[in-house]
């Protein structure tokens, strides 16, 4: 009993949920938009790709998952670059009444900015490097959006430090070093990897507005041309694989974020 | 020869319009080695004058001396334990003893400050606990860890912030004992807050009661003259311990009878005119003279 309630809850009822889109996309497909390929259609132009996830054909034609690696592998840098900016923006805003007064503000009319609108600029920022410009371009995009959420939960959980660890390291007069090691950073950490999960999440939809505006090589970049190559079975392949990576990256800084709970 | 030494303390909270004073003429002594108890109701004032004495607050006026210096900021000398434990839920109780240890006395060796670490985990009876987090402890048990932490330190006194308060009856005789017996030993200074009139008269050489609040003060001092170790059984038959009971709890109820609450408030008392519907509109809309609003301060007394 118990066991086929497990079951229900785990295996059927996710599965009725796609039974349910699938049929759903196939009737649409066959009734009010004629040119949305069918699930079949879509699983047969699609089926290279997938089942040979790593070939390399050309620039633009290539596994899924070869793509995806190289989306991947900019989101990587990206990242680690917002929150390698976005924590210490964070910490300061928490820490100080001066700079949070100073700086807000400004945040507050960066933070909604598209990156659609980031891009652009990017692409002007690095129009010296030549080749690399829009890899640089789409690096900047992905830290600048990215980092918001960091920078806006470290600084939540600055101030939410409760009075009594302040009053700890002011009771043994811990240099201003230890107590930002020693009871700063590790209080603040949980509401640090709420901000690191959002912001992943951000990076991953920016990347693919940054690869089909500079047509770099990627999940993003394969999407808009196979657009304009009429292929759109294509498209929507795309659209899956990128919906079940964000789905695995943050489940993975889910399982990151419980390992680092505090208290 | 007075150790810790109090004088005309005062300390209030709130921006001048509506500041309600905490403690006033606070003045007391604590000799060196001697375990003083100050018993008053909850909200009396007693955790801020624990902060006043830990530097923790600074006082509106009067001064605070400890040992012929003057307290003006929070410093190891002052171990405290606070009433909700205040122990670093990332460490263990190993890592937050040590914490402590390390500060105090960084030219010690590290062979040093782990042995002195584990005797006062010894002490406290936590040898077997000693690589758990606070989350997996009993509160008793976090609270030893926190008197483990400040005796660790070495301080010249140790303040307790209602230290069992938080904890079960059970509990708190165990760990009543456990003080008890670790005073003992340590002969520390020690000045404890509590709101138990028994605990105090159990532990302490001297008990002072603070009247209720808001601006409460200390009450007359009385002795604790029984002879130690005290027996917690026949304490209670102790004519003695009745006495100084009664006159404890009798000062605390009659200050808190006789407590009057001023309350002082600003008012504003907006200038409004009727306005007379009959008249035509014309008339009534006409701008009429510009009044200011009065801004009044009233004080009520009230008895609670």
């Amino acid at each position: 009993m118990k066991f086929s309630k497990f079951k229900l809850d785990w295996l059927i009822l996710p599965l009725i949920g796609f039974v349910v889109a699938i049929a759903m996309w196939h009737i649409v497909s066959q009734t009010v938009s004629k040119e949305l390929p069918s699930p079949g259609k879509t699983w047969a132009e699609s089926k290279e790709y997938i089942l040979k996830p790593f070939e390399k054909r050309g620039e633009m034609d290539q596994g899924i998952l070869r793509f995806t690696w190289y989306s991947l592998i900019l989101v990587a840098k990206g990242y680690t670059l917002a929150l390698l900016i976005g924590t210490p923006i964070g910490f300061m805003l928490g820490l100080s009444k001066m700079f949070t007064k100073a700086f807000d503000p400004i945040i507050q009319i960066l933070r909604p900015v598209s990156p659609l609108a980031w891009l652009p600029l990017g692409l002007v920022l690095f129009l010296g490097a030549g080749k690399q410009a829009s890899d640089l371009g789409a690096l900047f995009t992905i830290s600048i959006c990215a980092m918001w959420p960091t920078v806006l939960n470290t600084a939540v959980g600055v101030r939410a430090i409760p009075q009594d660890y302040l009053n700890i390291a002011k009771v043994l007069k811990l240099s201003r070093a230890k107590t930002l090691f020693k009871v700063l950073i590790p209080a603040t950490l949980p509401y640090m990897f709420t901000g690191f999960r959002l912001s992943l999440g951000i990076a991953w939809l920016v990347i693919v507005a940054a690869e089909m505006l500079t047509g770099r090589p990627g999940v993003g970049g394969f999407l808009w041309q196979e657009y304009n190559a009429l292929n759109y079975s294509h498209i929507i392949l795309c659209i899956l694989t990128i919906g079940i990576v964000g789905f695995i990256l943050d489940r993975l800084m889910s399982v990151v974020q419980h390992r680092f709970k505090t208290a | 020869m007075a150790y810790l030494e109090l004088e005309n303390v005062a300390k209030g909270f709130g921006a001048n319009g509506a500041r309600a004073e905490v403690l006033r003429d606070i003045n007391f002594s604590v000799k060196k080695g001697e375990f003083v108890a100050i018993v008053g109701f909850s909200g009396a004032g007693k955790t801020t004058l624990i902060s006043l004495i830990s530097g923790l607050l600074k006082p509106d006026a009067g001064t605070l001396t400890l040992n012929d210096l003057e307290i003006t900021q929070p410093g190891p000398d002052r171990g405290i334990v606070f009433q909700n434990y205040s122990l670093l839920p990332w460490l263990s109780a190993f890592e937050n003893i040590f914490l402590a240890v390390e500060q105090c006395f960084p030219n010690w060796s590290a062979v040093k400050k782990i042995a002195h670490t584990e005797k006062f985990i010894a002490m406290v009876n936590l040898t077997s606990a000693r690589n758990k987090r606070p989350h997996e402890l009993s509160g008793g048990m976090r609270q030893r860890v926190s008197v483990a932490r400040a005796l660790a330190m070495d301080p010249q006194i140790l303040l307790l912030d209602e230290p069992l308060s938080a904890l079960d009856a059970l509990t708190r005789a165990t760990l009543q004992d456990e003080i008890s017996r670790i005073w003992q030993e340590n002969q520390k200074t020690v000045v404890m807050i509590t709101n138990d009139p028994d605990e105090g008269i159990y532990l302490a050489d001297r008990i002072i009661p603070l009247s209720a609040g808001p601006g409460s003060t200390l009450g007359p001092s009385i002795t604790v003259d029984l002879p130690r170790p005290r027996d917690r059984k026949a304490l209670n038959h102790e004519p003695r311990f009745k006495e100084i009971r009664r006159q404890i709890i009798e000062f605390l109820l009659n200050s808190k009878g006789q407590r009057h609450m001023a309350i002082s408030k600003k008012l504003i008392l907006p200038d409004i005119e009727p306005e007379d519907l009959n008249l035509p509109r014309h008339v009534r809309n006409r701008r009429a003279r510009v009044r200011r609003s009065e801004i009044r301060r009233e004080t009520v007394e009230v008895d609670s």
